[in-house]
């Protein structure tokens, strides 16, 4: 079974927790539902986006540092 | 610096600090340029310019931070300086030098006085040597962990991990515990490299009660004068919600003090322009702190300008233009009580998650005493990708209980439709006890909210 994980908010998506560091998660990537999968940054602050399910991270489907909306698309989880 | 009057001035910024300082241009007879990113194309500070040139794409460090695009456009549009406002580039040396360097006044410090202030580790010491105290810390960056452990033990807890770089509260995070400062760490750091491009943190004794009271300043090099000073504890996250001036309930002493330690500061620097200089002040001993220094004109500091009388953007623009101070120290005599109401783009019943959108319908306070400064009106777009101020509303009365019945008067009249804001909170705090008294610490909000 498949499930979304999806923006809380609005914003800028970051896939990792700086740019020197690696993405939080990838195509493969174990996950429990308190795991950070990505950020999004809306008014100069950083919100954590939390997985919501465990799971293995089945796709990516927002490029790092791309604007996003709230309830967009951003991973889906293979539970 | 040359007494060569300006003519044309690019003011490096947006919101309502961009629309401040093209009035006060326009007032001493100064053309303006404003820059905007493409998610500004309609905001107000383009509205409000003689000239308005486009400079990248809507993220701040595409558009506002891009000192490349910033300076290309004052020079192709004719302008002899540049003002940055606060926040963006207002404390970053390298800008002001490449101003200078391409025959741009920068309207602020010099850059080495930039540099020096807003290194905190620097400005600390310059504080040490000026006979200011300063709240117990790191002499420096701490690099690692271990770094990190080792100097909490001589620093104590709670203790604050702060951004050398940061400033206005950003990059600053609070440890309680041993425990926690591992993970606090890392978040600082990867904070600060976000926000300034520079992840060194250092570690500072966080007051459990203490006031937050910052002296404006203004100087020319020879000389520098105090303003009075501004009371801004009512904080949350570090972010300030309320100011005012006078500060109430300090011992004329204690003021006369901090006045004295920040012409110290100041003089020890030979500062040029408006700047603040901040204090902690304990509650339980009554000492007082250094803990930072503001290079730039502050958000809040319009409350001084409503008890001085004095226009601190017009003093800036003048003493930029070679122009000598237009006040001597007798001349700022305090009158009255001001205070200045932050209303921010978040949402407060939602733990104050920021409500980017569109303001479809908006009444604004006015009558006496009343200064609101936005860039908003009936159908602007709030965008997502700069900070959360959205209006400020600024009241003065002849003393402070006047100025808190006309602070609420005016917020009562503020309707803003389409996103939620921080007034409500803003309406809350003006009636609370400890508020009215004047009694509480910059950990009062947070307390309240039990957060």
């Amino acid at each position: 079974m498949s499930t979304d994980i999806r923006s809380p908010i609005p914003g800028v998506f970051y896939r990792r927790p700086s740019p020197a560091d690696e993405p939080f998660v990838e195509v493969g990537s174990a996950v429990e539902v308190a795991t950070v999968v990505a950020l999004v940054e809306v008014m100069k602050q950083f919100f954590d986006v939390h997985a919501g399910v465990s799971g293995t991270i089945a796709t990516v489907e927002v490029p790092d540092a791309e604007m996003v909306d709230a309830g967009q698309l951003l991973f889906t989880v293979n539970q | 610096m040359s007494a060569r009057p300006l003519k044309r001035v690019l003011v490096a910024n947006r919101g309502e600090i961009a629309m401040r300082v093209m009035r006060a241009a326009t007032e001493v007879g100064l053309d303006t340029v404003a820059v905007y990113s493409q998610a500004d194309r309609e905001a107000g500070h383009v509205r409000l310019a003689t000239e308005a040139v486009e400079i990248g794409p809507p993220p701040a460090s595409r558009s506002y931070l891009d000192g490349d695009a910033i300076i290309a456009a004052a020079l192709a549009s004719g302008c002899d300086a540049v003002h940055p406002g606060y926040g963006f580039l207002a404390e970053n040396a390298a800008f002001a030098a490449r101003c200078a360097a391409e025959g741009l006044r920068f309207v602020g410090p010099r850059p080495e006085v930039i540099s020096r202030m807003g290194d905190k580790v620097a400005a600390r010491e310059t504080a040490l040597r000026a006979g200011v105290p300063v709240v117990p810390g790191t002499p420096g960056g701490v690099d690692t962990l271990a770094e990190a452990i080792e100097a909490s033990q001589l620093v104590g807890f709670p203790l604050l991990i702060k951004a050398s770089a940061g400033g206005g509260g950003r990059g600053i995070r609070i440890v309680d515990r041993p425990e926690d400062l591992e993970a606090n760490l890392t978040v600082a750091r990867n904070e600060a490299r976000a926000a300034f491009g520079d992840d060194t943190v250092y570690l500072e004794r966080y007051l459990a009660s203490a006031r937050h009271v910052e002296v404006q300043v203004f100087g020319d090099g020879a000389e520098a004068l105090h303003l009075c000073e501004r009371e801004c504890s009512l904080q949350r996250k570090r972010q300030k919600l309320i100011e005012e001036a006078p500060a109430p309930n300090l011992s004329e002493r204690l003021r006369a003090d901090l006045h004295a330690a920040a012409l110290a500061l100041s003089r020890a620097v030979a500062y040029e322009g408006a700047g603040t200089v901040e204090f902690l002040v304990d509650r339980a001993s009554g000492e007082f702190f250094f803990i930072e220094m503001n290079t730039r004109i502050q958000v809040e500091h319009p409350v001084t300008e409503m008890i001085c009388g004095l226009d601190l953007v017009r003093e800036q623009l003048r003493h930029a233009g070679g122009a000598p101070l237009s006040f001597g120290q007798t001349d700022v005599v305090p009158r009255g009580a001001a205070i200045e109401m932050r209303i921010n783009a978040e949402d407060p019943a939602n733990g104050f998650m920021p409500c980017p959108g569109t303001i479809h319908d908006l009444d604004l306070p006015g009558g006496p005493g009343v200064r609101v400064s936005t860039p908003m009106r009936p159908g602007s777009v709030v965008p997502p990708f700069y900070d959360s101020l959205i209006a400020k509303i600024i009241v003065w009365d002849v003393d402070r209980p006047a100025a808190l019945a006309r602070a609420r008067r005016a917020l009562g009249e503020l309707r803003i439709e389409g996103i939620s804001t921080t007034a409500p909170l803003i309406r809350e705090l003006l009636s609370i006890p400890e508020v009215v008294a004047g009694d509480y610490d910059t950990g009062f909000v947070e307390r309240r909210l039990g957060t």
